[in-house]
């Protein structure tokens, strides 16, 4: 077994919304086998050190892992929201893929093995995992 | 199946593609059993705006898409026993209830029965002082500033309400998303308002549907890494929801997009903070233990919503007025455009600590740093020279003239700034602070009231 390290983007897409001054970031495995290094790697902690020019003010994160996903909730990284800040996107529409540039490190044979799974069309996915 | 409610989403926002609710027309239109097709299309600024409208012309200040959407729609929906629900009221429902109701006649349908919601406008039950002491999250409001709208998210029983006496449209103002979704389901179920768990699906099966093609391959597109069919095209959700809450998510045939597992969670997430407790006024729903399944190409089935008891309290948006906020842009392309932007940045900035002082200046980069700000590449750490650039400038105040006067400063780089500056562009806007107030159940009161009929 060796490691790899790649870009967050490989192993998974993400969406951001927004209320007010706090953002939140769905992260969502783009394979159910990518849930475990993920969670073990993206704690809130990792997430606010890499938005750490953001300053939040805290950061929380969720698990769904039915879904193979993580919502992450950053409290005050928008500049003050859309109606506030003097930013393009103050929406912080964007921040997804500011979190997807972050770095993960896989095991490789994880990261290439290519199933059945990935080759069939995505509604067959459940009967493929039993779930 | 027999049974089945279905709802499709003309609009996800205000913004929304006028022609999106044709193809799921056409597919409702085909089906048999209760139909329905929601819009939502009441940003918050939008409602802000329709309330500055209605002020200086009484008649209007309803939603600018209802002209844009429904003209399109309304015909082929009353033709084919699709009712509509949809936020186009804005800051004057009942307008905008007499308008569908124009439309209707044009459209040959004289008798068709529009009813409105209204309730949701606190700006004369609350006075500043009321809503000072609601506002949560903040202190927007401690200033006393001039308030444009405060509104209330009313729930879904007023909606299921207007269904349930005949209505073939329901226009409301501000209601919660969800709820346009919810109230329709109620009605064909008769659903009971303390039974959460379903309360909850039909929540869940709003959310879904209430941003449009964000569930369906809208949004989504990562050419080469996660690509999507047909989005020029892209086909508008339809959810069916069975009496028990089993819901699945799903498009017109021959649209593009796609409906599975991955655009499915991305919405169910979104604008989501703690999954357990996803608050709107009808209930709590709890998607923790949310699961999809598959049901068919473009068909995805989702089950395990919960729901808990309904908020006590309601949810209010108070929007004040917040100065001005003013952008200008120019480029600089070729040689040593960097240099030149950077010099251009500097000219604009020294000039302004000179003349406006109380203005904090924002200067960007488009193309560098623009979108992640202080979060990625410092321009000073861009490798190879980029082949041009387009400054950009902003700045707000309660004031005009100092935001004016940055607006001046950068357009006369036309003449007295770097070398080669080109393609000015200046505009100023409005801007307007939201604050959050909690309220009452007992201080509100949806009304329901069918346009041109006997109270």
């Amino acid at each position: 077994m060796s490691g790899v390290v790649v870009p967050l983007h490989r192993l998974a897409h993400a969406r951001t919304g927004d209320k007010g001054n706090r953002s939140n970031i769905a992260l969502i495995c783009r394979e159910p086998r990518f849930f475990a290094t993920i969670a073990a790697q993206f704690t809130a902690e990792r997430v606010a050190a890499h938005f750490a020019a953001r300053r939040p003010s805290n950061v929380k994160r969720y698990e769904l892992p039915k879904l193979f996903a993580f919502n992450f909730v950053l409290d005050d990284v928008l500049e003050g929201g859309v109606n506030a800040s003097l930013g393009l996107d103050g929406h912080g529409k964007a921040l997804s893929f500011f979190l997807l540039t972050a770095e993960i490190a896989i095991e490789e044979e994880l990261l290439t093995q290519t199933p059945a799974i990935t080759a069939k069309p995505s509604h067959e996915f459940e009967r493929e995992t039993g779930g | 199946m027999e049974n089945l409610v279905r709802i499709g989403c003309g609009a996800g926002f205000a913004g929304d593609r006028a022609d999106a609710s044709e193809a799921v027309i056409t597919e409702l239109s085909r089906r048999t059993g209760p139909r329905f097709l929601m819009f939502e299309t009441l940003a918050e600024r939008t409602l802000a705006l329709c309330q500055l409208e209605r002020r200086q012309h009484p008649a209007r200040g309803y939603s600018p898409a209802l002209e844009r959407m429904l003209p399109r729609a309304l015909g082929p929906c009353l033709a084919s026993g699709i009712r509509i629900v949809g936020n186009f009221g804005g800051a004057h429902s009942m307008a905008a209830g007499a308008r569908v109701a124009a439309l209707a006649r044009a459209a040959g349908f004289p008798d068709a029965r529009i009813a409105v919601v209204e309730g949701d406008d606190l700006s004369n039950a609350f006075s500043t002082d009321e809503l000072i002491a609601r506002e949560v999250d903040g202190a927007v409001l401690a200033g006393r500033p001039a308030i444009v709208a405060a509104n209330v998210y009313l729930g879904a029983e007023a909606i299921a309400q207007a269904l349930d006496a005949g209505a073939d449209v329901v226009v409301t103002g501000r209601v919660a998303d969800p709820s346009l979704a919810l109230g329709p389901l109620v009605h064909a179920f008769g659903w009971d308002w303390s039974d959460w768990r379903s309360l909850a699906a039909g929540t869940l099966a709003g959310h879904l549907l209430e941003c449009g093609a964000q569930v369906t391959g809208g949004y989504f597109a990562d050419p080469g890494v996660e690509d999507v069919p047909g989005l020029s095209e892209i086909g508008y959700p339809i959810a069916e929801i069975s009496p028990t809450g089993e819901l699945v998510v799903t498009k017109p045939h021959g649209t593009g997009g796609i409906v599975d597992r991955r655009t499915v969670t991305e919405q169910i997430l979104y604008e989501v903070h703690d999954p357990a407790a996803y608050l709107t006024p009808d209930v709590i729903l709890d998607i923790g233990g949310v699961e999809l399944g598959d049901d068919g190409p473009d068909r995805v089935r989702v089950t395990g919503a919960r729901g808990h008891r309904r908020p006590e309290r309601l949810k209010a948006t108070v929007l004040v007025a917040s100065g001005v906020l003013g952008e200008a842009e120019i480029s600089y392309a070729g040689p040593n455009a960097l240099a030149r932007a950077r010099l251009a940045a500097d000219i604009v900035t020294a000039r302004l600590q000179r003349r406006a002082p109380e203005l904090e200046v924002r200067v960007d980069a488009i193309g560098l740093d623009s979108t992640f700000g202080s979060l990625a590449t410092e321009i000073s750490r861009v490798a190879s020279p980029p082949a041009e650039i387009r400054l950009r400038f902003a700045a707000q105040h309660q004031n005009r003239e100092p935001v004016e006067l940055m607006l001046d400063e950068v357009e006369a780089l036309y003449c007295a700034g770097p070398a080669g500056g080109g393609g000015v562009r200046r505009h100023l806007t409005p801007r307007l602070a939201s604050a959050s107030c909690l309220i009452e159940r007992e201080r509100v009161t949806p009304r329901v009231t069918f346009v041109g009929e006997a109270a």
